[in-house]
């Protein structure tokens, strides 16, 4: 085997990553593969904690994906020798060629000559009056609890939002004894039934989506098609939600509520690489550009892959991976023959008919987030109201997500804007009567996630 | 709301630790995080402060280390996520900033 003596990083440890890493491990390289979390897996593959007595199988885990989980975790074992893992890491800065980690409380930089971005997604959020309740948790928070620590988030859980992940995790949920107290949607049934007739040439994707929804009726749990969340109920903590359609109310006693409107992608070290972003009207977010195999635009040695460069899912993940780390080794001159290109090219775009038709489905309507009433919470960080943003809208020219964010705080608090930046976005735009990519996009900074002052103090220069 | 917020529904045949929260010994289970131990047994990680613009209630919400909404304390005043940290025997954690570092 060749190899390359190139210092290659790939940063996320889930499918994309993983794959990526197997590539270049099978053509004698060995990346760092960092990830901030303690075991591989990433977020849908993401294992319960090395401990005895977490006893579930890969199929009581991960259902029809069991097969691919174990095909992962298989890999990475077989190829663990060879590359070097870093688990529990945190890349929270990236300067020139130099990633900037900390762990364990210690911080430490590492040079690359090339780098992979596997950084994955979070949920996309849109604020509702309440949502910041304790008993309020993200869809993916849902799933972390059930599968990282085998918990509900509560005794009587409403989920709330859109896209598949939704009825997946309330079927899950259900599976697990903890029945949902009803699934509400924005989107309307018939959008579903559209998006389910373009899914007919991909059986196994139409049939796993139905099999849920029926799942879930069976089980007597009330699916509300094209209802929206007027607000969650509770002085201190959730106690119920209120669901609207079309003027009639519709009350749902719950003590915890799963919110989430499909994911965004992660990407705030594109951001701080300096790589160019374009703005996917489609899924109305900026993302960082890149050619069809996953290159950077606007840095020779960065590269992207999965669902941290537009989100396409698991499958197309692992595809994003290979093709990624193909791109690299052809650019480094790294010589891997075996490969060819053409299954995970033909894996991605069918990915792109399904992601297509799934926000044809479940895409809440645009004046969902434009019409979040004035005395909702919109920033939970800095707590600033949706009327304080439109308040600013125009004036001093806070015409632009940035100058807003100066001067209302807007996304400065501890996350970042990755909860609100959106919502914040459509938000202005709304009130200012232009379009979403005019407003801008909220900028990316150090540290991108918090670290412990002493961990910054120690870095090694 | 009182009493515990996350409800156990699978792998429960797990080590129990203890652990002191607020002063007070709490047990949990190997392997948990802060968070789940915490909730599992109580509703909140913080209460609200009460004063109108003081702290909020709180429970975390996005589990992946993103919101930043679970931050407790080590007694020694050493901050920590609580939705990404273990459980450990012995470990004693305040949900607010430990009293006797203010005086310092
Ligand atoms: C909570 C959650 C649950 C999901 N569950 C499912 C599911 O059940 N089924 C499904 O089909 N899809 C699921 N998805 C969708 C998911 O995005 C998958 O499509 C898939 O996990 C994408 O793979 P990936 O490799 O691109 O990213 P991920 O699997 O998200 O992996 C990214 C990895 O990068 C790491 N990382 C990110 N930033 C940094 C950093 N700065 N430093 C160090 N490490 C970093 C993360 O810890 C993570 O392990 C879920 C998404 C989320 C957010
Ligand atoms: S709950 Fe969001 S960071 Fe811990």
């Amino acid at each position: 085997m060749a190899g390359s003596p190139a210092r290659i990083l790939i940063i996320g440890a889930g499918p994309a990553g993983l794959r990526a890493a197997e590539m270049l491990a099978e053509a004698g390289c060995s990346p760092i593969l960092i990830d901030e979390a303690p075991r591989v897996g990433g977020q849908i593959y993401r294992q319960p904690p090395r401990v005895p007595g977490f006893t579930r199988t890969a199929s009581e885990l991960y259902g029809a994906a069991a097969d691919r989980a174990r095909d992962l975790f298989v890999t990475f074992d077989r190829i663990r020798q060879r590359i070097d893992y870093r688990p529990s890491s945190l890349v929270y800065d990236l300067i020139d060629n130099r990633a900037i980690v900390a762990s364990e409380g210690k911080s430490e930089e590492i040079a690359f000559d090339a780098m992979i971005l596997a950084t994955g997604a979070m949920d996309r959020i849109i604020p509702a009056p309440g949502w910041t309740l304790p008993g309020v948790y993200t869809l993916g928070a849902a799933q972390i609890a059930l599968k990282h620590q085998g918990c509900a988030i509560g005794k009587r859980i409403a989920f709330v939002g859109g896209g598949p992940l939704l009825l997946l995790a309330a079927h899950q949920y259900a599976k697990a004894g903890a029945v949902p107290a009803a699934i509400v949607l924005p989107s309307r049934f018939e959008s579903l039934a559209a998006a389910g007739l373009r899914l007919l040439p991909m059986p196994r994707e139409l049939s796993s989506g139905l099999l849920w929804l029926l799942d879930l009726k069976r089980r007597g749990v009330p699916v509300l098609f094209g209802h929206r969340l007027v607000k969650v109920k509770g002085a201190e903590s959730v106690t119920g939600i209120i669901a609207e359609r079309a003027g009639r109310q519709r009350v749902i006693a719950c003590d915890a509520v799963a919110l989430g409107y499909g994911l965004r992608s992660e990407t705030q070290l594109a951001d701080l690489a300096g790589i160019r972003f374009v703005f996917d009207a489609e899924r109305r977010q900026w993302l960082p550009e890149t050619d069809p195999l996953g290159r950077a635009a606007g840095r020779k040695d960065i590269y992207l892959a999965g669902d941290g460069a537009g989100i396409l899912g698991a499958d197309a993940a692992e595809a994003r991976g290979r093709l990624a780390a193909h791109a690299l080794m052809t650019d480094l001159g790294i010589a891997h023959e075996r490969y060819r290109p053409k299954p995970d090219k033909t894996a991605v775009a069918c990915a792109e008919r399904l992601q297509a038709a799934m926000r044809a489905a479940f895409d809440p309507p645009a004046d969902l987030v434009t019409a979040i009433p004035d005395e909702t919470i919109l920033c939970r960080c800095e707590r600033i109201l949706a009327g304080e943003l439109r308040a600013l809208a125009g004036l001093l020219g806070a015409r632009e997500v940035n100058r807003a964010k100066s001067f209302s705080r807007i996304g400065m608090g501890r996350c970042q804007g990755r909860l609100c930046g959106h919502a914040a976005a459509e938000i202005l735009a709304g009130k200012l009567g232009i379009s979403l990519d005019s407003v801008g996009r909220l900028r990316g900074q150090p540290p991108i996630k918090p670290v412990i002052v002493s961990t910054v103090a120690e870095r090694k220069a | 709301m009182s009493g515990p917020r996350l409800q156990r529904v699978a792998d429960q045949d797990r080590r129990l630790i203890e652990i002191t929260v607020d002063g007070w010994a709490m047990s949990a289970m190997e392997g948990d995080t802060l968070l789940v131990a915490i909730l599992a047994q109580r509703s909140y990680l913080r209460e609200a402060s009460g004063e109108p613009q003081g702290e909020m209630p709180a429970a975390g919400f996005c589990l992946m280390g993103a919101c930043q909404d679970c931050w407790v304390w080590h007694e020694d005043g050493r901050r920590v996520r609580a939705c990404t940290t273990y459980a450990e025997p012995g470990m004693r954690i305040r949900t607010t900033w430990p009293d006797h570092l203010l005086a310092s």
